[in-house]
């Protein structure tokens, strides 16, 4: 895998982008032996406005926690990309929902945008699962952590009646780009 | 996977800390960043048949603590800034009787409201002079989530042994930010208990005589010895005075306590100092970005090191001065107009070779910041 | 064991002026913890700052003289840490309902199990004279030259309002009555409060032209009356005297086990 591999999840509070950005971290830390460090704005654009979290990932210690130029920049809404886009770095993963984001062709990334919101309700039909079969998407483009670690994280912080539901997001996620 | 591995916030790592080093009472007022100290202990204490209690302010929380310790509890309390400068009075309190207590002090950007979501290390002076009169802390400090256990359970250490309240100064990036953290075993790390007195019940105890290793004896409120505590100045029994001599030796006894024992108190980590040039200084979160500046320059052969502090007060100054004896450059990193930097200053041989990288406006100090002020400086061909 | 076994002989003669109320607020303490029956070991009293809070000095007790308003509060986290402890907290009227008045309310509406001693003499006495949140309107102090302006606290009624559970008035002339009361006041479960009128004839007194300790006195008895007394509905000025609410409801202490239930701890041993 890459070295470091630096990210930034980005949306509406409430899409549960903070917690995917957790899982995938922890995920990382706890089942793949690997260095991982989370952190997210707070304050009142934590509760409603563009929400952010940042991950790094990596193979050797992480000294300074906070993304500069993600390699990995995930936007939900279109008001997270018009206010994040700029500080991908050039030839950087840029993931979008179709649904909620417009991507503009000048930003020298390499845009993805897959109809995630979409096929959660089609196929499961609750968008409290967003978040995960998002999650699903991005360790697929990504190879950052298998899914299997994923859904170990999922175990123990997702309550039982609602954890095939996750399980099932994550894997669709995963299908979608396989 | 290994069984003690853990994901968490620094916050939380402080509790762990705390709950290891055998705290059992808790009384808080909820404050932004500082505030998931007080939810995860809310849960925790109760689990253990400790107490936590949510108090109507933060002078009440110290206040509180101060009352349980008393009791023979080890206790602790967690705010920042503006909470912090509530509990003044009462921290002031806690040293005048010499009552073992933990005050965290998750620091946010100040002065006043400031910013209550952003980071700052702007409350290192406070820890200092934050109360009225004559006196001595120890302030402690951390980088990273292991270090947060270690110099917490550190932090009661030293409040059992010097009698004394102790101030954590962490911060916004270290309390709130996940990453790797490995619980320690039982027994791993050392603990101080209570030290409490052998004088049996009918013989006189002295509760502010101290032993011949300087230590004083404490006996719980509630068992055979009844004794005054008071905020005045006090006589060996605990009972007020104002003979001057008994003054004097009370604020000696205070102020030498601490400094006389700086290098017990000391905590430090340092980082490729036998052939520095240009030594950082740094503590806290922002010692993170320096040891990142650090490790990238010493790939290309620069010589460049860090001293990062884990104990601000009482001030290392023999040991500043000897790490930096031969640097060419010192430079201060920090998140405040340059609290460390001015006794670096007057520890460092000439101040004139100690320069300051900062960052005051609530966004956490990054390596750029601190390779501008190097270039600077190394620029000016000293 | 006698009176004079509960204080501390050696401070005595005590530093409250001739006259003042607060040795006979003192007195009735002691009768009362006397006919309790008390151990001196099982009684912790918390004070704060003023002429009211050098009570603790002067008993045998374990005493915690602490900061100006904050004595609740720390007799807060003595009891809580060690609920077998009886607490007893003298406050005079501007420590209790000014600078402490937050910390008042709020360990009311806990009903946590402590008695507070509200020694009210309508004055700030230690700092010579200023007026306090129970001088009342109209009344002079060395800060009020001109009349005070600022309305009074009825002790009783704020007590009530904040949920204390046990709230009483007495005199320093009805000295057993006040025994009595003290007396209920610490065998109650929860957080009680006893508001003693108290003469302070240095300043409040000679300020305002009310003579000296034994006229003082002489106006609690006139100025009062039993609760529900005949009295009262022929002078509805008449002050009340009595035992206003005593309320059985769950005491924060024991309501705190229940969670350490409910979080599967184990209750801590007491002594």
């Amino acid at each position: 895998m890459m070295e470091r591999c630096r990210l930034v999840f980005s949306g509406s509070g409430g899409q549960g982008i903070i917690t995917a950005a957790v899982i995938l971290a922890e995920a990382a830390v706890l089942h793949e032996n690997l260095i991982a460090v989370q952190s997210q704005a707070y304050g009142p654009e934590a509760r409603g406005g563009a929400s952010r979290s940042d991950v790094i990932i990596a193979d050797s210690e992480i000294y300074f926690p906070k993304v500069n130029q993600p390699n990995v920049l995930v936007c939900l809404t279109q008001e997270a990309y018009n206010k994040f886009y700029s500080i991908i770095r050039p030839g950087g993963l840029l993931l979008t929902d179709s649904r909620y984001v417009r991507t503009w062709d000048k930003v020298d990334a390499m845009q993805r945008e897959l109809p995630m919101y979409e096929t959660v309700m089609e196929k499961i039909g609750k968008p409290i699962v967003f978040n995960i079969f998002m999650l699903g998407v991005l360790i697929t483009m990504t190879n950052l952590v298998s899914p299997e670690s994923i859904i170990k994280v999922l175990e123990t912080r997702i309550p039982p009646g609602f954890l095939e539901m996750n399980k099932k997001a994550l894997y669709l996620g995963t299908e979608l780009v396989k | 996977m290994n069984k003690n591995i853990k994901f968490i916030q620094g916050n939380e790592a402080c509790v762990e800390a705390a709950l290891y080093a055998g705290l059992d009472f808790f009384a808080g007022y909820p404050i932004t960043p500082s505030t998931e100290v007080a939810e995860h202990l809310s849960s925790r204490l109760p689990q253990i048949g400790g107490k936590f209690i949510q108090m109507e302010d933060e002078i009440a929380s110290m206040c509180a603590i101060i009352g349980a310790s008393l009791t023979g509890h080890k206790v602790m309390t967690a705010t920042s800034g503006p909470g912090f400068s509530l509990m003044q009075e009462a921290l002031g309190y806690a040293i005048m009787t010499e009552i073992p207590c933990v005050i965290v002090n998750v620091q946010r950007g100040g002065p006043s409201t400031g910013l209550p979501t952003s980071v700052g290390q702007g409350d290192v002076g406070q820890a200092l002079w934050g109360t009225h009169g004559d006196h001595a802390i120890i302030a402690l400090t951390a980088s990273n989530h292991q270090d947060v256990f270690d110099i917490t359970v550190h932090a009661f250490n030293m409040a059992e042994t010097y009698r004394t309240p102790v101030v954590l100064l962490f911060d916004e990036v270290v309390g709130h930010m996940r990453e790797r953290f490995f619980m320690p075993e039982p027994g791993e790390l050392p603990l101080v208990e209570r030290l409490r007195t052998s004088v049996k019940g009918g013989v006189d105890y002295h509760p502010y005589l101290p032993r011949e290793d300087g230590r004083l004896p404490m006996s719980d409120f509630g068992a055979e010895h009844r004794y005054n505590v008071t905020g005045l100045f006090h006589d060996m029994w605990g009972f007020p005075s104002n003979n001057p001599g008994v003054v004097h030796g009370l604020i000696r006894h205070l102020m030498d306590k601490i400094n006389n024992n700086v290098h017990q108190i000391t905590r430090f980590k340092e980082y490729y100092l036998e052939d520095a040039r240009t030594v950082l200084i740094s503590y806290g979160s922002a010692a993170r970005s320096a040891l990142h500046v650090v490790e990238n320059r010493r790939k290309r052969g620069e010589r460049l090191g860090l001293l990062e502090l884990q104990s601000l007060w009482p001030f290392p100054f023999g040991l500043v001065r000897k790490k930096c004896a031969d640097a060419r450059y010192v430079v201060v990193v920090e998140m405040n107009m340059g609290q460390i930097l001015q006794p670096v200053r007057m520890a460092v041989d000439p101040p004139e070779k100690v320069f300051l990288a900062n960052r005051i406006d609530g966004v956490f100090i990054n390596p750029t910041d601190i390779r501008n002020i190097l270039r600077l400086i190394q620029g000016k061909g000293m | 064991m006698a009176v004079k076994d509960y204080i501390r002989k050696r401070f005595f003669p005590h530093m409250w002026c001739p006259g003042c109320g607060h040795g006979i607020v003192l007195n009735a303490l002691l009768r009362a913890v006397e006919q309790l029956g008390m151990s001196k070991n099982e009684i912790v009293m918390v004070s704060g700052i003023g002429c009211s809070s050098r009570i603790s000095g002067y008993v045998d007790f374990h005493t915690l003289h602490t900061i100006h308003g904050r004595a609740l509060a720390f007799a807060t986290g003595v009891k809580l840490s060690r609920p077998e402890l009886n607490l007893i907290v003298p406050m005079g009227d501007g420590d209790a309902l000014s600078i402490g008045g937050n910390h008042f309310i709020h360990a009311a509406r806990r009903n946590i199990d402590i008695t507070a001693i509200v020694m009210n003499n309508r004055i700030y006495g230690m700092t010579g004279g200023q007026y306090s949140p129970l001088s009342g309107y109209g009344t002079l102090a060395t800060t009020a030259p001109y009349k005070n302006i600022d309305h009074d606290f009825d002790v009783v009624d704020l007590s009530v309002a904040a949920g204390a559970s046990f709230v009483a008035r007495s005199t320093t002339y009805h000295v057993r009555h006040l025994a009595d009361i003290i007396k209920d006041a610490v065998l109650h479960e929860g957080f009680s409060v006893v508001e003693v009128l108290s003469q302070c004839p240095t300043y409040f007194g000679r300020k305002n032209k009310m003579g000296g300790a034994a006229e003082m006195m002489e106006l609690f008895k006139k100025n009062t009356t039993p609760i529900g007394s005949k009295a009262k509905k022929e002078n509805p000025e008449l002050t009340e005297r009595g035992i206003f609410v005593r309320n059985e409801i769950p005491e924060y202490c024991s309501e705190y086990d229940k969670i350490i239930e409910k979080a599967g701890g184990q209750i801590k041993e007491r002594l």
